[in-house]
């Protein structure tokens, strides 16, 4: 197959077969595509070493909200998915990661019941394991059609943070494009060392509902990446060329800490 | 304001005229008349219940990093020699207050101010008491850029650990993140005609039923109610007002919370630390409705024994 499509941002043409050499980034203009959780899974670890847990959750319909299930269904299909969130247990540069991937495709990656309860038991199974917690992010935020029980994931999962924190064990986040509501105000700002992939928005509101309260147009980059390390709310923006070195620098220096308290 | 917009807030005042001079206890309230009771201007909020429940009290400003929030009220009361950390959205009570108290919602240094004083009841062994009534955080520029999801989320994961007794109280508007941000903590508690939802229900009417005039559909839909909350077990119990609604009788509200806030007192505050903390995590833990659910139970259990704190 040799498809060929535009870039969204510099409107040249791409190849497909280009686009996955250089990872579903631009070559032209460093545009960093959406990427789901196999493509991301398939970057970021080593090969074969993937083992998915949790798989087995499946979403209910907590609040009996009429199309919640045909919309559950449907995006199961489609994105070949059950869930908004992948995570398991894998290897990096021959390091023992936990890792969670979200995947924006999946009801745009809103976090309801299961993404809060597999994200919670990836960090204890990173605390039990003494692996670091690797979590990327995209999301639109809370998953309304769970009402109140998507909120609460919120809790449930900053408190899972607060845990695993204290257990000694590291929580890296990488926020990839978008990463807004919920998901900001919990786990994706809590960790001890937070990554973004360039030009990842970023933010708790989303711009229009900003553009609303403001009455005007927002400046040009506003809630990007680059303005997050600025505002001092990212630790550091790496191209994904660079980010299975970056995370497996982070591993090998954050490794330790836990068997010293401990001792 | 849109058409939709200007039609609901009419058929809203008509509503609450209503409300006003029917007699709830022949039926039960809609969602959407505690959505309208809930937003009442003059529905007393958290300083008027604090003037009414605290013998004495002294405001504590600042989050000692950028500002004052004024919609976030913060300070020390006592009641019956008791102190406690008062902890609270604050809403105007009228149109100039509002504008001033940026109708409850907060922006980042509300939600630090609040962790601030948070953190100062845990070094004191004080408990915190939280009044929670905003529509939401702020969306606004300045928010972002100072953070607000970090802030919100900080508050999160620190209140969740806090080592000492947290209540809160969900007076009128329960608004998403802006609200959770100070609602959690041991006892989650309901005022009869208050609302908590992830959105407010014009919100997803627009998002989810692609109409924003549809708001009162959706307050039906998304379950928001006290009674809604308590039969999801998600908050312990509601607090009664009067038939009319809270503020017809504020006195009569506040005299149900600091019973409830004396009795529950007495009981968290004789736990040690850690107990209080372990049984905190389990509860919130446990939210969410899932197929599969596994033990989860013994792997929390080993967690704790991994921390220095908790085991």
């Amino acid at each position: 197959m040799h498809k060929a499509e535009n870039c969204p941002a510099c409107h040249r043409q791409v190849s497909d077969d280009v686009l996955k050499k250089y990872q579903m980034v631009c070559p032209e203009c460093g545009f960093h595509h959406r990427l789901d959780a196999a493509q991301r899974i398939e970057q970021i670890a080593d090969a074969g070493s993937f083992k998915e847990f949790s798989a087995e959750l499946c979403s209910k319909n907590p609040i009996e909200l009429d199309g919640y299930a045909e919309k559950l269904r449907q995006n199961q299909k489609q994105s070949s998915m059950n869930e908004a969130v992948v995570t398991g247990i894998c290897t990096i540069e021959g390091l023992e990661a936990v890792l969670a991937v979200m995947s924006f495709d999946f009801m745009g990656g809103s976090m309801g019941s299961v993404v809060g309860e597999k994200i919670t038991q990836a960090m204890f199974q990173g605390a039990l394991s003494d692996s670091p917690v690797i979590i990327f992010t995209a999301s639109g935020g809370a998953r309304m059609q769970e009402g109140i029980f998507s909120l609460m994931q919120m809790a449930k999962t900053a408190s899972a943070a607060a845990l695993l924190e204290q257990t000694g064990v590291p929580l890296f986040i990488v926020l990839t494009h978008p990463t807004t509501g919920g998901v900001t105000a919990s786990f994706a700002m809590l960790g001890d060392v937070i990554i973004a992939e360039p030009g990842a928005l970023i933010g708790f509101a989303g711009p229009r509902v900003i553009e609303g309260t403001i009455g005007q147009k927002l400046p040009e980059g506003f809630q990007k990446a680059e303005f997050q390390l600025k505002k001092g709310f990212v630790d550091a923006i790496v191209p994904r060329d660079k980010l299975r070195t970056q995370l497996s620098f982070l591993m090998r220096t954050h490794a330790g800490v836990k068997h010293e308290q401990n001792a | 304001m849109n058409k939709t917009h200007e039609e609901l807030l009419k058929t809203s005042v008509t509503r609450l005229e209503e409300i006003a001079i029917s007699d709830p206890r022949t039926k039960e309230r809609s969602s959407w008349d505690c959505v309208l009771l809930s937003r009442q201007q003059g529905r007393p909020g958290a300083a008027t219940y604090i003037d009414l429940i605290c013998d004495e009290f002294m405001e504590l400003h600042g989050d000692r990093t950028y500002g004052d929030d004024p919609a976030m009220i913060g300070g020390i009361g006592t009641i019956g020699g008791r102190a406690i950390t008062f902890i609270g959205n604050r809403k105007g009570m009228n149109l100039r207050e509002n504008i001033e108290r940026n109708y409850g919602m907060s922006n980042p240094e509300g939600y630090r101010k609040a962790l601030r004083l948070a953190k100062q009841a845990e070094k004191f062994g004080r408990p915190v008491v939280c009044f929670i009534d905003t529509p939401g955080a702020f969306p606004g520029l300045g928010a972002e850029e100072r953070g607000i999801g970090e802030a919100i989320a900080r508050n999160l994961k620190e209140f969740s650990t806090l080592k000492v007794p947290v209540l809160s109280f969900i007076i009128g508007e329960g608004g998403s993140g802006g609200a959770l941000g100070i609602g959690v903590g041991d006892k989650l508690y309901m005022l009869e005609n208050a609302v908590y939802s992830v959105i407010t229900p014009e919100g997803f009417a627009s998002i989810l039923l692609r109409d924003p005039s549809r708001a009162q559909e959706a307050a039906e839909a998304m379950k928001m109610t006290a009674r809604d909350l308590k039969r999801f077990n998600i908050i312990h119990d509601i607090i009664p007002e009067v038939p009319e609604g809270a503020h017809k009788d504020p006195l009569f509200t506040a005299n149900a919370i600091k019973e409830t806030i004396l009795k529950d007192l007495d009981v968290l505050c004789a736990k040690p630390a850690a107990n209080l903390v372990r049984y905190r995590i389990r509860k919130i833990r446990g939210i969410g409705e899932f197929e599969g659910s596994e033990a989860w139970w013994t792997t929390l259990m080993e967690v704790f024994k991994l921390t220095v704190d908790l085991r």
